[in-house]
């Protein structure tokens, strides 16, 4: 039930909130944040199995189970077959700890930099995450669905209401990419659900009974591509990737931490939970366009990234190619690969929260994004550059540290099966220092610039609210990056099972 | 005593956090006892834990000790495990031993430094970084450490950051090196394919079990192995690095490019010369690598002008040299080699230090001169680094490099062609290590020098050159670590010709710099000559390559491609949405009789279509 109380209590504190926000803003700030707190407790608990059992309580479903350790199931609209049906097996709890996690994030950077309609701001906020927890966690397309777009329309009102100079059309193209590929879905989960009606003569959209489905080759190749693209959209990755960049150019510091930090993992989610497991013949045949794709977001990405100026830009297009890893990582559906994907998208999400709040407390400091407007920060702002630092070697995949254990996991299982693909993909081991240190040298090294005069001595270093949420994510991406067990525990068994849905289970 | 293995490593990396901790607003005096003190520590706990091992039976010197179980995926399960043997403690000795008189150097050196604490912060994180790469039991970890002393030397070249030159010295550094590191990771990923684990003892004993001699695989995982040891030791072709890597303060230069970091590639063959041993093709590289390297590199030292840039392509040079004796499988004497060079070229870069701290940062050669009489200390120590490094006898660079030489002539991968250009290095390393001492400590004194005295500069030093000229003697605890060569027995003129041109090289470089016989000048100062020193001057004009082939047109597209073309397709798509809606408003201009023309001509259409197709 603990999956049930997460998302009533950021449904109903993010309202609460909305509406204390008319009376003070500090109420609207407070209430949040003893919203997420409770949020965040009932998370730590989902690490307690309240499962003893977990195939029996699935009602009439053959399929493998996996490894669920919650699991909430009622009746929602019995004439369409629709269940209120939220699963969670280690895959989704780690996840769904990474969003209230990184929402504590957001907050904490929403504090200060957010004063305009702030009750409503929260609201969003809340609201958002209330959308991710529920798209991890549930198990019934039409659900699942519902979540997809709760968490779209409060992150378009962050960007467009909130976001900097050019945020309109930013929120726009953001809102044009994700519903135009949520169509696709909608429409390829419709016709999925339509087939299995048709053969077995029961309606229904739970994704246990939709597995191993007997699919025509050329429409399970359809429809499969309708859920593709629509994760790929989110992921993002090349070609439908546009979007990221100017979204997260444009939205305020707590909008990036949530885009990059956990909205991008849905998408990857999706094809982990959805693709290979639905439509497992489709998938091995696309896997090699899948793969070339991957490996194309990954060096794409990151020369652009080597080429912005804007910092936020910058560090959006570096998401881009790391979040390439966790496709090639999917798509090779190997033990090894599939763990550090997901480990992947665990460090990236802390990194990539870390580095996008280090845009935003500059751009709160100096008034601009760009890179040649800064320089030699390292002595004026100590605590900042050093934070930054860290997050940029952590970023370039340095061992130790989070994003390492992912990358080098995906690469190492990818090549057991797709030895090309893992060795172009490396060569981003090349590129990310480029861009990292050139990002470190141009923003903290050198001479000052021109444009930093006299403006430079009077902006203050971090004070001890940002260096504790800085700090929790530093402290995140150390325990990820020496201990990553501690998360690989809860995935391995749900890893397992979901390997025997795919191909070569 | 071996149970505190961990603290080796261990010491140094709370020496880091503490600095870190401290934000660099602790006392200097704590600074410098953290920072040194955590390294003399772990010197003095290596010795412990040396004597115990030379204790026990040379059969069993080895010890395992698992701290934790890092990841585990798959058959994959590498831990933080720690394995000591004799050439992981001779490794350690150098590492801690010599590391700590820099370390000591250093906190005088650094003394006025405002960045004093962030100094030591960076070389504790090295430090034990480096003691976990050779302490690795598995792949992933070394490759842990590999990475984490290639952050050091990022941070620490680019120490000074407000002069953006040293940035761009440290990046390169960085990046390049990354290259080899990629190959290495691929060498890591294939090995792992073919044996199903990547601990290095069971993955060597694997490999003999699984693939024949000179098996296309084994070759290969050498081959990727020695992309990586070429990048993290400057050897051809990714040697472009080290000199700039000059641009960190001299105790770094010491410290990472010269005693320890770039001497890890040397340390990555021989701890899987198992693998090199199965592949003929790859020894031969190997050791092609090597004589190349160290002729080239001797070449260009001969033509530099800068103090530390000499001593960085003697660097080079000096792993080339370890680098052919790992090729002809001359193990032990290239950890030997390792650890000689390591005395002497610790001590030549930290008299460097001195000299250069004393005539006011000024590291042109030419505008030093006859310092012998005002940096007496430096002059001294300077002097026994240079007959180390010229391996004239009985330094300790003689017993190593004489090895060196011997294996090779005898060797089926080394042989005749190879053991001369062996020999014609270290002609050449005479003549360049005697200009720079001739020019620096003789002649006519160019500028003012104020030797600066204490303990933390004289100790290091004296304790440094009285290593570098015994250190020959020592015996490190290698047999069972690595095969043993056995005695090479060379033709005597072959051992007698390996010993005399080093000294005819001193001997010429005393007639050409200290002499300065103006017949013997203008030979090298006009004509075909002087352009050939300047091609090795810029290196081999190797940097020049680089830049043209993969800096530039890197840039090139960068920039070119800043506005990502795969967003102007949405764009066409928005404007073409537009264009339509602009035309279909064309056609709404509330016009009556533009309405009734239109619906006449398109009744007409139809018409016209049902006709003809009826």
């Amino acid at each position: 039930m603990q999956l049930v109380w997460i998302i009533v209590c950021l449904f109903a504190g993010g309202a609460c909130a909305g509406i204390a926000g008319r009376i003070s803003a500090d109420a609207s700030r407070w209430l949040s944040l003893a919203t997420l707190v409770v949020a965040g407790l009932l998370g730590l608990s989902l690490l307690q199995p309240s499962l003893q059992d977990p195939s029996v309580l699935i009602a009439g479903s053959d399929a493998p189970q996996g490894q669920w350790l919650h699991l909430v199931q009622a009746i929602w609209i019995p004439h369409f077959g629709i269940q209120f049906l939220l699963a969670a097996d280690g895959i989704s709890v780690v996840l769904i700890l990474l969003t209230l996690f990184l929402g504590f994030i957001a907050l904490l950077s929403a504090w200060k930099e957010i004063q305009q309609r702030v009750g409503f701001f929260y609201f969003n906020l809340l609201w958002t995450l209330a959308g991710v927890v529920g798209i991890f966690a549930a198990l019934d397309l039409f659900l699942f669905f519902v979540f997809w777009e709760v968490m779209l329309i409060p992150m378009f009102l962050i960007i467009s209401i909130w976001g900097h100079e050019d945020r309109h059309y930013a929120a726009m193209k953001f809102f044009i990419y994700t519903q135009a590929s949520s169509l696709l879905l909608l429409a390829a989960m419709l016709a999925l659900v339509f087939i299995h009606w048709q053969q077995t003569d029961s309606l229904s959209f739970s994704w246990f009974d939709l597995l191993g489905l007997d699919l025509d080759p050329g429409l399970g190749m359809v429809l499969m591509l309708g859920f593709f693209i629509a994760f790929l959209v989110k992921l993002p990755g090349v070609p439908v990737h546009n979007w990221l960049p100017d979204a997260h150019t444009q939205a305020p510091t707590p909008g990036s931490v949530i885009l990059a930090g956990i909205l991008l993992k849905t998408g990857a989610y999706g094809l982990l939970r959805f693709i290979i497991p639905l439509f497992p013949d489709a998938a091995a045949q696309f896997t090699p366009v899948a793969l070339t794709l991957g490996v194309i977001s990954i060096l794409y990405a990151a020369k652009l990234a080597f080429a912005q100026n804007d910092i936020k830009r910058l560090i959006a297009y570096t998401s881009i190619s790391h979040m390439g890893f966790v496709l090639i990582g999917i798509f090779s559906w190997n033990a090894i690969a599939l763990q550090g994907a997901i480990m992947q998208m665990v460090g990236h999400g802390l990194s990539s929260a870390g580095l996008f709040a280090l845009a935003g407390a500059l751009q709160h400091r100096l008034h601009t994004r760009a890179l040649d407007a800064m320089g030699g920060l390292w002595s004026s702002l100590p605590r900042l550059a050093a934070v930054a630092m860290f997050f940029a070697i952590a970023a370039l995949g340095l061992p130790g540290l989070g994003n390492f254990v992912g990358e080098f996991l995906v690469l190492l299982g990818t090549f057991q099966v797709h030895a090309t693909t893992a060795v172009v993909s490396a060569l981003a081991m090349v590129v990310a220092p480029i861009y990292a240190l050139v990002l470190l040298q141009k923003g903290f090294f050198g001479p000052p610039s021109a444009a930093l005069a006299g403006k430079v001595d009077t902006v203050a270093d971090f004070g001890s609210r940002e260096l504790l949420m800085m700090g929790a994510m530093m402290l995140g991406l150390v325990i990820l990056g020496l201990f990553p067990r501690l998360v690989t525990v809860y995935l391995q068994p749900a890893l397992a099972g979901l390997q025997q849905l795919g191909w070569g289970g | 005593m071996l149970d505190w293995l961990w603290l080796v490593p261990g010491l140094p990396f709370l020496g880091f956090l503490i600095l870190f901790a401290g934000q660099g607003k602790m006392p200097k005096r704590w600074t410098t006892l953290v920072g040194v003190g955590s390294v003399g520590l772990a010197a003095l706990v290596t010795l412990l834990i040396a004597v115990e091992f030379y204790g026990t039976p040379e059969a069993a010197l080895t010890y395992r000790q698992t701290l934790w179980t890092w990841m585990e995926a798959g058959s994959l399960k590498p831990g933080f495990s720690l394995y000591l043997d004799g050439l992981a403690l001779s490794m350690l000795f150098v590492i801690t031993g010599v590391g700590f008189l820099i370390h000591l150097y250093a906190s005088g050196y650094m003394y006025e430094d405002e960045d004093f604490p962030r100094f030591f912060t960076y070389t504790n994180l090295f430090v034990a970084a480096m003691v976990m790469l050779v302490l690795a039991d598995n792949l992933v970890l070394l490759f842990l450490g590999w990475e984490g002393v290639g952050l050091c030397s990022y941070l620490l070249i680019g120490f000074w950051y407000r002069d953006p030159e040293n940035g761009r010295c440290a990046r390169k550094a960085f990046i390049v090196t990354r290259i080899g590191d990629t190959a290495f990771a691929i060498g890591l990923f294939l090995l792992f394919r073919e044996l199903g684990t990547l601990d290095i003892q069971d993955a060597m004993s694997a490999a003999t079990a699984t693939w024949p001699r000179d098996s296309g695989t084994a070759t290969l995982i050498a081959v990727l192995l020695l992309g990586g040891a070429v990048g993290k030791s400057a050897q051809l072709p990714l040697q472009t690095w080290l000199p700039d890597a000059m641009a960190g303060p001299t105790p770094v230069s010491a410290l990472i490019h010269a005693a320890t970091m770039v001497t890890a590639g040397v340390y990555l063959i021989a701890r899987t010369h198992v693998l090199f041993q199965l592949s003929t093709d790859a020894m031969q590289l190997v050791a092609l690598v090597g004589v190349l390297t160290l002729l080239m590199s001797g070449f260009t030292a001969l033509t530099q002008t800068d103090l530390k840039r000499i001593l960085a392509y003697s660097t080079i040079s000096q792993i080339g040299y370890m680098f052919l004796a790992l090729g002809v499988g001359a193990w032990s004497s290239a950890i030997f080699h390792l650890m000689t060079h390591a005395f002497f070229k610790a001590l030549l870069f930290l008299t460097a230090g001195s000299i250069i701290l004393s005539v006011h940062h000024q590291q042109d050669i030419f505008k030093m001169g006859g310092l012998r009489k005002a940096l007496p200390v430096p002059f001294a120590t300077f002097l026994v680094g240079c007959l180390g490094l010229t391996a004239l006898p009985p330094t300790s660079g003689f017993f190593s490099k004489e090895q060196i030489l011997n294996a090779v002539w005898s060797s089926p991968t080394g042989g005749q062609l190879i053991w001369a250009g062996a020999v014609l290095g270290a002609f050449i390393t005479a003549i360049y290590t005697f200009r720079m001492f001739f020019i620096v400590f003789f002649g006519e004194q160019q500028t003012e020098a104020h030797e600066h005295k204490g303990f933390k500069f004289h100790v290091p030093l004296i304790v440094l050159a009285v290593l570098a000229a015994v250190g020959g003697f020592f015996h490190l605890p290698l047999t069972s670590a690595l095969p043993h060569a056995g005695h090479d027995h060379v033709p005597l003129g072959v051992e007698v010709t390996a010993i005399a041109l080093p000294m005819v090289g001193v001997l010429l470089a005393y007639l050409l710099f200290y002499r300065q016989i103006p017949a013997l000048r203008q030979l090298f100062e006009t004509g075909p000559l002087k352009s050939l020193a300047a091609f090795f001057y810029s290196g081999w004009a190797m940097d020049w390559l680089y830049d043209r082939l993969l800096v530039k047109p890197f840039v090139a597209l960068a920039r070119w491609n800043s506005k990502d073309l795969v967003d102007q397709l949405p764009a066409v798509v928005s404007r073409g949405a537009a264009l339509f809606h602009r035309l279909l408003s064309l056609s709404q201009n509330g016009q009556l009789r533009y309405y009734v023309a239109t619906m006449a001509l398109a009744s007409l259409v139809v018409m016209a279509v049902a006709v003809y197709t009826g």
